[in-house]
């Protein structure tokens, strides 16, 4: 099957073979073309790019405010006047192979009558989950121990500011918070210290005054 | 026989007449080496090599089972721990794999900065290797994500808000990291994509290249003192120390690569084999928020030095500090690219070296145990100890359960138990006076929230009066030394003072 094999001949051939024998105008014709085509490739490329790049940069495009939307978080009866109670909702965005990770815990502090507080779990040093302590009447981060009072503002620890809080509002009995987005220091409003809403307030001018007045009037 | 062998010969040959690979592979692998590079200090490069594989290969085969999916994942990984066959054996060797590979890459280059093999003309190799140091720190990282629990979950989400204090584009990374508006899907498919073909792929070709680089330059000679290296004489200085003392990379210097790599690969295999895989820990669902996420240890010194940063400088540091260090190694080749290579002529390449190593061990060390953590349930776990509450009043026996109901004790610790966030207390009173502690507890400051509002007058009272008790045994009660000497210098001492000058 396997024998010594000859020496190709065929190399020798071409060679030899006068007419690939290269001549000046010949090959100056070939580089330009071959220059060309490297600009056709150019082109082509860039054209390619541009709908990659879109893909790729797809999700930094979409303008956040899309995916917050107002979520029902229950009747204001599962919130007793005076308690903070974790609240569970689904995320308005997700896909069908999220799974648990679309459901979002929130802090909901019921202060008195149709007063409502609604943290964000994440909290506004590095993200990890707080944990409400009744009795101390302090939020809890495992991470790195921030701490804050039970209105949001900061306590202690290495965060900058108070707890992120949801836009909110009462419709029907119902408590509705506006979210989507996993609250972030680069979430919009993030520069006003130490209480802020994740969400202009446009859309909930009365609840982010009354927020507001009450990061203000806390006293130690 | 004969013909068997002689048919062998013809088959190399039939392939190696169309590949050409087989004659410039041998002559890589014998070409000389100077004799004083068979070190079993030379054996770390070839030993991280050997681990890439075993990556690559056991990678591969958890491919087979997992689900990539935020849906699954988690799912897969019990799947695999329980259901299929030595699936857990797999797992716990890709993990064990993992931190081999990042400690023996950073034994490598240590070994190659104290023996200044980064200098001309290695600089180059050297600058690819501290891309690979990067990519192989990716690679743990993305790996940990992939792990897909609690720890990965937050561990994004630690990611995630680190991203966002970038200026002005923090937002959009944020979305490019997460691939949508929360940590969910998407996310663990870029993970998976970064993990399975981005980081992989660049590894693999950077890897690659170094070799290439090794090959072409030839192995760092052994340094000796006084022996400089000079751009105009060091290539041909090199090449006659190797043809002097030259003697072949296979067989005569490569044995000992061998015998290292077999053992490393043995110890994976042990430590695979006792500890097992690497959790995974609670299901990623972040609607169980008791959980203390923890990163992995090669991730364990920047959590701590998270934790220390004061806020101020933290979003500063966090992205300043990391630039310049990456800087620093990729510059180092280029700036100091010739003179003494040997390490005992290089005191501040040393102790460069030596205060790296402490301050990355002594933080990671603290990030073993988190000092600056509540300790979440220490007020319901932990009781007073009993000599601190014999003998005492009615009263300030109600301060302790104070001290307990509102969860003192998970940021001070008594009798050696609770938290370390605050101070311990067993002998706060020989530190603080009464006054002194009210305040404190009142107003915070600090370190410490106030709790003017989570106390009422009485709960006050009987805490302080318990906390008073806490003398360390019996030391002497802090005093306010100036209160006296306010007392005594006064005209006239009232007997009001007196009576407010207190216990």
């Amino acid at each position: 099957m396997i024998e010594s094999e000859p020496n190709s001949q065929n190399e020798q051939a071409i060679r030899t073979d006068p007419a690939v024998a290269p001549d000046r105008a010949g090959h100056s014709r070939r580089v330009f073309l071959f220059k060309l085509s490297l600009l056709l490739n150019a082109a082509v490329g860039t054209v390619l790019a541009v709908p990659i790049l879109g893909y790729l940069i797809g999700p930094a495009l979409k303008k956040g405010s899309k995916d917050d939307s107002w979520i029902n978080l229950g009747p204001i009866g599962n919130f007793p006047e005076g308690e903070t109670r974790l609240a569970n909702f689904r995320n308005p965005v997700t896909t069908p192979w999220d799974g648990q990770t679309g459901d979002i815990p929130c802090w909901v502090r019921h202060i008195a009558g149709n007063d409502f507080q609604v943290f964000a779990i994440n909290c506004a040093h590095l993200g990890c989950p707080v944990r409400w302590f009744a009795q101390s009447k302090l939020f809890l981060c495992p991470c790195h121990g921030g701490a804050y009072y039970e209105d949001g503002s900061r306590a202690s620890g290495p965060p900058e500011r108070g707890l992120f809080e949801y836009a909110h509002r009462i419709v029907g009995g119902s408590l509705m918070i506006r979210a989507g987005k996993m609250p972030t220091l680069a979430a919009r409003n993030c520069a006003q210290p130490p209480l802020t809403q994740i969400l202009p307030s446009t859309s909930t001018s009365a609840t982010a005054l009354d927020t507001g007045k009450d990061s203000t009037a806390r006293s130690l | 026989m004969a013909g068997l062998k002689q048919r062998a010969v013809d088959v190399y040959n039939w392939f190696e007449r169309r590949l050409g690979l087989g004659a410039p592979a041998i002559e890589a692998a014998e070409h000389e080496v100077p004799s004083s590079t068979s070190s079993w200090f030379y054996v770390f490069g070839s030993a991280a090599t050997v681990i890439l594989i075993l990556q690559v290969v056991t990678g591969i085969l958890l491919a087979l089972v997992y689900a990539p999916t935020a849906s699954h994942a988690w799912t897969s990984l019990e799947f695999l721990d329980h259901n299929v066959r030595l699936g857990w054996y797999l797992r716990a060797l890709h993990g064990w794999g993992s931190d081999f590979m990042v400690a023996i890459v950073l034994i490598h280059m240590v070994q190659v900065f104290l023996f200044g093999a980064y200098k001309f003309p290695r600089e180059l190799t050297w600058i690819v290797g501290v891309l690979l140091l990067l990519l192989t720190l990716g690679m743990a990282f993305t790996g940990q994500v992939l792990r897909f629990d609690q720890d990965a979950y937050w561990g994004l989400g630690i990611g995630a808000s680190i991203l966002s204090r970038v200026p002005l584009i923090g937002g959009s990374l944020v979305d490019l990291m997460l691939g949508g508006p929360i940590i969910a899907g998407p996310t663990l498919s870029r993970f998976f994509a970064l993990h399975v073909f981005i980081i992989p792929g660049a590894l693999l070709a950077l890897v690659g290249l170094h070799l290439l680089m090794v090959l072409r330059l030839g192995i760092n000679e052994w340094p000796m003192p006084g022996r400089l290296v000079n751009k105009k004489t060091y290539v041909q200085e090199y090449h006659r120390l190797t043809e002097k003392t030259g003697i072949a990379f296979v067989p005569d210097a490569a044995w000992k690569d061998a015998v290292f790599a077999a053992a490393i690969v043995l110890a994976i295999m042990a430590c695979a084999f006792w500890f097992g895989p690497f959790g995974p820990t609670g299901q990623p669902d972040p609607t169980i928020i008791e959980t203390a996420p923890k990163p992995d240890f090669a991730f364990l010194w920047i959590y701590a030095v998270l934790a220390y940063l004061p806020p101020s400088l933290e979003t500063p540091v966090m992205f300043i500090a990391p630039i310049l260090a990456i800087c620093a190694m990729l510059l180092l080749p280029l700036l100091f690219g010739e003179g003494e290579k040997h390490w005992s002529r290089r005191p501040v390449a040393v102790l460069m070296v030596a205060v790296i190593a402490v301050t990355l061990g002594a933080f990671t060390r603290l990030g073993m145990y988190t000092p600056w953590s509540p300790v979440m349930n220490a007020w319901t776990s932990d009781p007073i100890p009993e000599e601190d509450l014999n003998d005492r009043t009615p009263l300030e026996r109600e301060g302790a359960l104070v001290l307990q109901n509102k969860q003192c004790r998970n940021c001070h610790s008594i009798g050696g138990v609770g938290g370390m966030r605050g101070p311990a207390l067993d002998s706060v009173a020989s530190r603080m006076t009464e006054d002194q502690i009210i305040r404190q507890v009142l107003q915070g400051g600090g370190n410490m929230p106030a709790y003017g509002n989570a106390l009422n007058p009485s709960e006050t009272t009987a805490l302080v009066d318990f906390l008073l008790t806490l003398r360390g045994g019996n030391l002497t009660p802090a005093i306010d030394a100036s209160r006296k000497i306010a007392l005594t210098s006064e005209h006239i001492p009232s007997k009001e003072r007196a009576k407010s000058d207190g216990p």
